[in-house]
């Protein structure tokens, strides 16, 4: 098996603090980074092939090329901590067990890009993660690994942790920085993307954890040990989450070569009870549904992509026989219905109908023209709203209908969901 | 909210919504609290200090438990911002309570790999025990059940949040007698932490 690089010591007890992580080789990749150009850094990340690790795999070097050289105005970092989508929990290790891996590459990250400050954007949730990297951050300020003049270089970074208060959306990167600056956590329209006006009207280049725990990683063992790592174009270590219906979930840190075969029976134990498998989410709620038929394609981005559906977040969740894929896709509409940031329409009154819909099949008062009728309604939703959340919600409602329609047309016909669970409620509760 | 006039939009509070909760009692910020808010606008620009509404309003709530009119009023004084960019914050998150709630707030989270753990029978059990729906709170004050979605710990599904800052993990209905009984006698202690703090232990 891979040898972890990410999540090397996560299970030691004092894996997490500044002396055990500066014992076993900490800040020393930041050391060789003061010592290269910003275009260097810049070019290595460039060549190790790494994609971001928050959902849209867009290349990091590319990225970080786009902020402006000539532009006067301060320029920022922004880690997206928000982890929120549903089936998602990989940077929650992180930032619990390796905070200084994030703060490290944020230091690097900061001197590629020219900039001074980061922040480091954390889900109101995680307050009891946040107030010991507080903690551990302060040990890294006093011990000059973070802050101003950086172990005498000269070079300035000041790292915040930000706490945001409860919204899926603030993890879209522009809704993160209107959240950051004290709005509501709504879209900003791109173009102009943040490279160029982003926070505070400033360049700013907004990164998942992982994609920069990963940095010092590249820095320290060089390029060519990343891009050796798995398959071409999707290089390096990738850690993945594993929950639903399996013995072991949990996250488990592999290269994009592994299969999700290998993911779901070797890593994470095989199916619960040793029930049959009957379908898979494989990069959290906004990724379409695949069958078991899949197993053997590579969670890799392009390979998800090629199998019809998208490593996403790489949050796999797990589903047997037991479930019923009409009330799979009403749990996760309700999810969407919840976190839609009412900017615009389609999304706002679409998955509000995409609700009343599948609520009302699941009481049993589905019509026949049902099916036509949520499919018409994603069709209105789906590439016509201002962000990609739009297209996520209707990602579970669309590939339910394409791989279960009979499951849909047999509740519809019955009035019964025509697959019994034994872990629901009996009766639904209600709230007031 | 709908522009469908025969329909209202969905039940229950929507995102887009604005409003202001009642105005409550007078509200002033503690000196500790001005204090520590002064400390974290140092993080932002001097031109900035909207950035710190959000930690502003966990201030109000830690102070007075919920946020009410008044209090919204004193941040914008505070931040240096209108009252209605105050309003348009509380009113979007989800962890600003605009009502006053138990002194025990338990957030079950509700979305798929919880639910595939059984979280729907962990939210029925509750409110049988504690005799309340979700978003009502107990007789005696104490307890708030509500629904959460997805709180980043889908490995130890299902999960409760308690008071926005401390997670009851693997929970299961016969798990629940404990999880209250420990809360009304022991208080937040009775927690002990998230499975991190155990590990270490
Ligand atoms: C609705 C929505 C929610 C998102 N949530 C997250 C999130 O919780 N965490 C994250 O890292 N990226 C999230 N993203 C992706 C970010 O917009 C952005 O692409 C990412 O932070 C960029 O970092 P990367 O290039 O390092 O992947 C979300 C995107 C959308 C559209
Ligand atoms: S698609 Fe939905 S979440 Fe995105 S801007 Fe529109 S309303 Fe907001
Ligand atoms: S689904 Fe409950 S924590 Fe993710």
């Amino acid at each position: 098996m891979f040898e972890p690089v990410l999540t090397k010591y996560v299970n030691e007890p004092n894996g997490y603090t500044l002396d055990f992580y500066v014992q076993h080789g900490g800040y020393q990749a930041m050391k060789t980074a003061l010592g290269m150009t910003p275009d260097a850094i810049v070019d290595s990340v460039k060549k190790s092939g790494l994609r971001g690790r928050g959902g849209a795999g867009f290349p990091t070097g590319l990225k970080w090329s786009f902020v402006p050289k000539d532009n006067p105005k301060p320029k920022y970092l922004c880690i997206n901590a928000d982890e929120s989508e549903p089936g998602t929990f990989k940077d929650h290790v992180l930032l619990e067990r390796n905070p200084h891996l994030l703060f490290e590459g944020c230091v690097i990250a900061c001197r590629a890009i020219g900039a001074r400050t980061c922040y480091i954007y954390i889900r109101g949730e995680f307050f009891h993660l946040q107030q010991q990297m507080e903690a551990e951050l302060q040990k890294a300020r006093a011990a000059g690994y973070v802050g101003k003049n950086i172990l005498g270089s000269g070079e300035d970074c000041d790292i915040w942790i930000h706490r945001g208060a409860g919204a899926y959306e603030a993890g879209e990167e522009t809704a993160l920085i209107e959240s950051l600056e004290g709005k509501r956590a709504q879209p900003r329209l791109k173009p102009p993307f943040p490279a160029v006006v982003g926070l505070y009207g400033c360049p700013t280049v907004v990164n998942n954890v992982e994609t920069i725990c990963n940095v010092p990683v590249i820095i320290e063992k060089g390029h060519e040990w990343f891009a050796a790592i798995g398959p071409e174009k999707n290089t390096g270590p990738k850690l993945f989450c594993v929950s639903g219906h399996v013995k072991k979930p949990g996250v488990y840190e592999a290269p994009m070569d592994t299969t999700l075969r290998q993911l779901i029976y070797d890593y994470a134990g095989g199916m619960r009870g040793d029930r049959q498998l009957k379908a898979i989410i494989p990069g959290g709620s906004s990724t379409p549904v695949l069958l078991p038929d899949k197993l053997d394609t590579h969670l890799s981005f392009d390979g998800m992509v090629a199998a019809g559906s998208m490593l996403g977040s790489a949050a796999v969740i797990v589903m047997d026989e037991t479930t019923s894929m009409v009330w799979v896709a009403k749990n996760l509409i309700h999810f969407y219905k919840h976190e839609s940031c009412g900017k615009c329409t389609p999304c706002r009154e679409g998955v509000d109908w995409l609700y009343k819909i599948l609520d009302k099949i699941e009481r049993g008062d589905g019509e026949p023209r049902d099916v036509e009728l949520l499919l018409s309604v994603c069709d209105n939703i789906g590439g016509k709203t201002l962000c990609p959340f739009g297209d996520a919600e209707i990602a579970p409602v669309l590939s339910t209908i394409q791989h279960f329609r009979d499951e849909y047309e047999t509740y519809i016909r019955t009035g019964e969901s025509p697959v019994q669970s034994d872990f629901r409620a009996t009766e639904p509760v209600a709230a007031h | 909210m709908s522009f469908h006039p025969q329909m209202p939009y969905g039940e229950g509070w929507h995102k887009s919504e604005r409003f202001i909760p009642e105005a409550g009692p007078a509200f002033e910020f503690t000196p500790e609290h001005r204090a520590q808010l002064e400390e974290l606008c140092t993080h932002y620009p001097p031109e900035r200090r909207k950035s710190a509404v959000i930690s502003a309003l966990y201030m109000v709530q830690a102070q007075q438990g919920h946020i009410t009119g008044n209090a919204m009023r004193h941040v914008a004084e505070v931040i240096g911002c209108t009252p209605a960019d105050v309003e348009d914050v509380v009113t979007y998150y989800v962890m600003f309570f605009t009502k006053p709630v138990g002194k025990y707030v338990l957030q079950v989270c509700r979305t798929l790999s919880c639910a595939l753990n059984g979280a729907e029978q962990v939210t029925a059990e509750l409110c049988k025990h504690l005799h309340v729906t979700p978003n009502e709170t107990t007789a005696d004050g104490l307890f708030t059940v509500m629904e959460f979605e997805c709180l980043g710990a889908c490995d130890r599904a299902p999960v409760i949040m308690v008071n926005n800052e401390h997670w009851a993990e693997h929970q299961t209905p016969d798990r629940i007698p404990a999880l209250v009984d420990g809360l009304r006698t022991q208080g937040l202690a009775s927690l002990g932490g998230c499975h991190l703090v155990k590990e270490r232990a």
